[in-house]
């Protein structure tokens, strides 16, 4: 505001400049108003500088916050969220709906202060000198916001539509890549090409719709600011000529009538950034509103609260205890477990065997309240994990899942992702186990190789693999493996679960496979068909009971033979 | 996280690209010309405002003659409509060139997108092509409207500005422009200091969105290992970096529009110390005076103008460079062109000759990358009419064989013919248009059931698609759902199950009355109704023509003349279900295996599925972020 101030002297200065040129004036004293116009603009400068300098950054800073803000907002958002949500649509919404919101915060208020304060002070000033052509010359005024509301207006719906018809064209771009096998096979190509070239013709006459009126609003702003500048020529040359006003009166308004001409211009875009901006807020609340379905209990239940309890319970496990429980996914119909109960004592091993669908990885999801499981159905070490603080639930356990999501990290910090600090022996350790201290020897770094999206692409099995000794590395008490040596051929499998069976002595583990050879040893076996559990018993007592599990491991002995002819 | 640097950034302006892009407005020659002329006069009305003025106080005010005052004002309301129509004629043309440019362009890659090989799109994620279609092609939009004219524009104004001030005094000129140097120095030093922390501020960007789109893909991973609290700081200090990068560019912006400013108002002064002076001593009019100040005000805008076309140039050059990369890819050499008369006009297929469905598969060895060869010295044939069995385990590369026979891949070696013909020498639209293709994953695109079937050959009637629809049983579910064959589709067929799927992909198959079926049988599991339906559907989707099928059903296996075993890549063992049991070799173990088990096996091919471990769909849909 002081930076407009300072600026709108400035033809003041010009005004007296003037009136002294046409009454006659020394040589000196015009040096004093040259050199007066050129402090007015070294201050203005430096209060321009400061208000930029310090809206934008102000606005830098807004966006850092909403950012970090979303971002933690995200990361307590349940798995169900993210399997309902495209990563697309939230990543647009970090981005460019952030950047909108930015854009209003910034920009937008900086323009609209600079907007009001020089319309405010510039037309204090021409009524200073008069009245009466201020008021003639303000005419167009009303104008002016006629037109930016009845065209403001039109400009957001056409652009939507167009909006709208752009979601279209993506999506059947996106359609026709996925799809581009069928495409082929039905020799559709040329077909689709018509198909697009209409949706895109589409898109072309709604953007017509769009530039025409576009085409007359920022015309026409500049036409009405002109007019205001021809009234105040005519009239105010005519106020010189009859003697109400001086000359230099008559410069220093033009002046401050062409500086209105700009904020009336920057006026339309302003008022775009606002309405984009606050569509985008909206976006951005959208998932700021979002309540997570799954939280952590007020005062929720962590193991040193309990007296006599030996604080994290290492060296023995902890007890997992399933009560008749039956679960639902959100939005399903079917239930994907029934009414199944289940214990498992500390330092116990329980394989989950069954067919694909059956429900085995929905046990292994609940324990770590990636689902919510019913009230009282799911107990680790006989507390509700309900009621488990989430932390320090998820603490206590040490989960591979059936696929692996590496990080563009080493393979290093990618095996030491779920602890505070990995010590490099004991990743190399915790590799050994796993079997991939082989692998990685062969890669050019060696653990510190790059993976993910601008590293080396490992194999599925080298994949697992990570996933095994990531989770080796928690030394938690309880180990979830949900299948996860489905991509690792026999052998190495023999190997890795030789391994690992020392570590499975300490703990307690809850076993998912496809393969008889992965848990015959396990200290209890339950097949799951449906989601109910139809046989359980060691290896030996189902084999003799000659179910389902000995029909499994009868066909899976024929595939071991077939692989090897 | 990674200390890899995005070097992607390239130059602000690539001649190459540039006269490239520039190719794509000579269609609109015309107009970009129309446009042009239109700017230039644009600038020429724009600088008439000053002279008004200078005339009104000069001859009007000073000398108190109404008359010319009335003259003056008239003119000025005149040069004010003319601005208002040229501002409208300008950006009408503009736009609606851009708006083409970008049709063609659009059209352009899809076209050429629709004549890739099948290989490209699996190294190729959908996000990524698709962010070319739209996004890329988006920026070059502000390139072609804001760009390209208005610097014209820009220039013609700077232009106009001098001459009219030559003509008015120049040796005044010579006095406002003895700052130039300074503007000069100005403009340079910060289009050096911006273009170093625009590089700075894009590769921030790209981290930034590439560590959020990770932990979003990898959020349950994340959830799961007590990682939140690291990675928010981790993220917090990338943000900060972005933040920071950012507030770089602020100071110099903050600094480079005041100091442009100022430069002006240095002249300014310069204008009213000599020129009042001169006033004074040499009689130059007042009104010269005020229009040399006005003129003045008016020259630094176009300056900061130029500067910010400078971004839209640099966005432009990057975009563009992605664009021609993708265009610039080798097309598949048998692809059909696609010339759309032809293809529409295209009618019936020619049968003259006749299509007759004999396939040879001559010791063809296919890797789909390196030396991981999943084919090797596979020969087979399959005589007119007769029908094929592929059987073999999971990744033995029955469906590489669908695929090669389709075109979609080429063998490393050896020969496929078609009807004595090498697959090279087909017309691959035309041998598509024979051979029916049931794939396992079934693909539905969004629009309704009769859409789906048809695929757009509008020779298909509505009877035509209901009559297959009735024979493969799938006009029972049609007919339930909300406007039966009207009804809608979603993306992917999402709202159907996997069942109808097949149905609907097997009717869609049947309407188009192929004279070859390949079929790549589903093995996702099913209710024993759905199971039945879909038996009786494929025996009738075999009926009266040659098949090559991969099968995973009983009765389709006894059903076909003869049965191919495929073993890690390898023809193993050819003959009829009998005596192939009889050899007692890899079949009957595989038989055995896949046909007798009272539950269909899981292991094999059930790693596929999703768990409920398993992170969320990564794909990375939204396309306006470049994850460089």
């Amino acid at each position: 505001m002081l930076t407009n101030a300072v600026a709108l002297t400035q033809p003041h200065v010009l005004k007296l400049a003037v009136d002294d040129l046409y009454r006659g004036v020394t040589s000196g004293k015009l040096a004093r108003y040259a050199i007066i116009l050129l402090l007015i603009a070294l201050v203005g400068g430096a209060f321009k500088f400061l208000m930029r300098h310090f809206i934008i950054g102000i606005s830098r800073h807004l966006e850092y916050d909403l950012r970090n803000d979303l971002f933690a907002h995200l990361q307590k958002l349940p798995l169900e969220y993210y399997q309902r949500t495209r990563t697309g649509e939230i990543m647009s919404r970090a981005t460019n709906d952030l950047s909108a919101v930015r854009m209003m915060l910034g920009p937008g208020i900086m323009y609209m202060v600079n907007t009001v304060t020089v319309a405010v002070v510039s037309v204090a000033c021409m009524l200073a000198i008069s009245p009466r052509l201020t008021f003639y010359t303000l005419l167009p005024l009303p104008l002016v916001s006629l037109t930016v509301w009845f065209f403001g207006d039109r400009i957001h719906r056409r652009f939507e539509q167009i909006q709208a018809q752009f979601a279209d064209i993506s999506a059947r771009v996106q359609e026709n890549l996925s799809g581009v096998r069928v495409i082929r096979a039905f020799t559709r190509e040329a077909r689709e090409v018509e198909v697009f070239r209409g949706m895109n013709h589409e898109y072309l006459l709604r953007n017509r719709q769009l530039i025409h009126v576009w085409g007359v609003f920022y015309p026409l702003l500049g036409f009405l600011s002109g007019v205001a500048a021809l009234l105040a020529l005519y009239l105010g040359g005519r106020e010189v000529v009859l003697g109400h006003i001086s000359l230099g009166s008559f410069v220093a308004f033009t002046v401050y009538l062409a500086m209105l001409n700009w904020p009336v211009v920057a006026l339309g875009w302003v008022i775009n950034l606002f309405q984009r901006g606050m569509a985008s807020f909206r976006r951005l609340a959208e998932i700021l509103d979002v309540v997570p379905s799954i939280q952590s209990p007020a005062r929720g239940y962590r193991p040193g609260d309990r007296n006599g309890a030996d604080g994290d319970g290492r060296g023995r496990g902890a007890q997992i205890e399933i009560r008749r429980l039956t679960f639902r996914y959100p939005g399903a119909e079917a239930p994907a477990l029934r009414d199944l109960s289940l214990v498992v004592p500390a330092g116990h091993t329980v394989a989950l065997v069954g067919r694909t669908g059956a429900g085995k990885s929905t046990v292994l999801a609940l324990l770590p309240r990636l689902f919510d499981p019913p009230p009282g159905t799911v107990l680790v070490d006989g507390v509700d994990v309900r009621d488990w603080d989430l932390h320090a639930l998820r603490a206590r356990l040490a989960i591979v899942p059936q696929d692996t999501f590496l990080f563009s990290a080493t393979v290093a910090e990618n095996i030491g992702y779920g602890v505070a600090e990995g010590p490099r022996d004991q990743i190399e350790r915790a590799a050994r186990i796993a079997r991939l201290d082989g692998d990685v020897q062969r890669f050019p770094a060696g653990y510190d190789t790059l993976v993910g999206e601008r590293g080396i692409t490992l194999s599925g099995g080298q994949r697992q693999r990570t996933a095994i000794a990531r989770a080796l590395m928690r030394d938690a008490p309880v180990m979830l493996l949900d299948d996860c040596l489905s991509s690792v051929d026999a052998d190495t499998e023999e190997a890795i679960l030789a391994g690992l069976r020392g570590e499975m002595r300490r703990r307690t583990t809850l076993m998912v496979s496809h393969r008889v050879s992965a848990v015959r040893d396990a200290d209890l076996i339950v097949v799951l068909e449906d989601g109910a559990a139809v046989e359980r018993g060691t290896h030996d007592a189902l084999l003799a009971l000659g179910g389902r599990y000995a029909e499994l491991h009868r066909l899976q002995q024929i595939e071991a033979e077939l692989e090897a002819s | 996280m990674s200390p890899h640097e995005e070097d992607v950034l390239g130059r602000a302006y690539d001649h190459r690209l540039m006269r490239r892009l520039m190719g794509y407005l000579r269609p609109y020659r015309g107009r970009v010309l129309a446009a042009v002329a239109v700017v230039v006069l644009d600038a020429v009305v724009q600088l008439a405002g000053p002279w008004l003025t200078m005339q009104a106080i000069d001859n009007g005010i000073r000398h108190r003659d109404l008359g010319h005052l009335d003259r003056v004002a008239i003119l000025y309301l005149a040069v004010l409509l003319i601005g208002f129509g040229l501002g409208y004629l300008q950006t009408q043309i503009m736009q609606s060139v851009g708006q083409r440019v970008m049709m063609d362009l659009r059209m352009a890659l899809f076209r050429h997108l629709q004549r890739l090989p099948v290989s490209f799109f699996d190294r190729n994620p959908v996000g990524r092509l698709l962010t070319r279609v739209t996004n890329d092609v988006d920026v070059l939009n502000e390139l072609f409207t804001a760009g390209v004219v208005a610097i014209f524009g820009d220039l013609f104004t700077l232009l106009g500005i001098l001459i009219a001030m030559s003509q008015i005094n120049a040796e005044l000129m010579g006095v406002a422009f003895s700052v130039l140097p300074l503007i000069l120095i100005v403009t340079l030093t910060f289009r050096v200091k911006v273009r170093r922390s625009f590089r700075d501020i894009r590769t921030r960007l790209a981290r930034l969105n590439a560590f959020l789109n990770e932990n979003l893909t990898g959020m349950s991973t994340v959830q799961v290992l007590d990682r939140e609290p690291r990675n928010f700081e981790a993220f917090r200090g990338i943000n900060a970096g972005h933040r920071d990068a950012h507030l770089q560019t602020v100071f110099y912006h903050a600094m480079f529009f005041p100091m442009l400013e100022l430069i002006g108002a240095i002249a300014v002064s310069l204008i009213v110390w000599y020129g009042g002076r001169q006033v004074m001593w040499t009689g130059i009019t007042l009104g010269t005076l005020v229009a040399f100040i006005q003129y003045t005000q008016r020259f630094f805008r176009p300056i900061s103008d130029l500067s910010e076309k400078y971004n839209i140039l640099q966005q432009a050059m990057a975009s563009a460079e992605r664009i021609f990369d993708l265009l610039d890819t080798p097309a598949d050499s048998t692809a059909p062109a696609l010339e759309p008369e032809v293809a529409m006009a295209g009618g019936p297929p020619s049968l003259d000759g006749g299509f007759r469905g004999h396939v040879e598969f001559d010791r063809v060895w296919f890797a789909y990358s390196g030396e991981e060869w999943v084919l090797r010295d596979v020969s087979f044939s399959l005589a007119p009419g007769e029908r094929v069995a592929l059987v073999g385990a999971t990744g033995s590369g029955k469906t590489t064989i669908a695929s090669l026979l389709m075109g979609f891949y080429r063998p490393q070696s050896g020969t496929i013919r078609v009807d004595g013909r090498p697959l090279e020498d087909w017309d691959l639209h035309a041998l598509r248009r024979h051979v029916g293709l049931v794939l396992q994953d079934v693909f539905l695109f969004s629009g309704t059931i009769a859409g789906n079937l048809r695929l757009g050959d509008d020779r298909l009637s509505d009877e035509t698609l209901e009559r297959a629809a009735r024979e493969v049983h799938a006009h029972e579910f049609v007919s339930r759902l909300e406007g039966g064959y009207r009804a809608v589709v979603r993306e992917r067929g999402a709202t159907l199950s996997a069942g109808q799927r097949q149905l609907l992909a097997f009717a869609r198959a049947l309407a188009c009355d192929p004279r070859l079926l390949v079929l790549d049988e589903a093995t996702s599991s099913v209710d024993t109704h759905t199971e039945t339906l879909l038996q009786e559907a494929v025996e009738r989707l075999m009926q009266d023509r040659a098949c090559l099928v991969i099968a995973h059903r009983l009765s389709t296996i006894q059903d076909v003349d003869r049965i191919v075993v495929l073993h890690h890549g390898r023809v193993r063992e050819t003959g009829t279900h009998a005596e192939l049991l009889a050899l007692g070799g890899i079949y009957d173990r595989l038989y055995r295996l896949q046909f007798m088990s009272p539950t269909r096996p899981s292991s094999g091919h059930g790693s596929g599925s999703n768990g409920a471990l398993s992170p969320p769909d990564s794909q990375i849909v939204d396309t306006r972020i470049e994850l460089a």
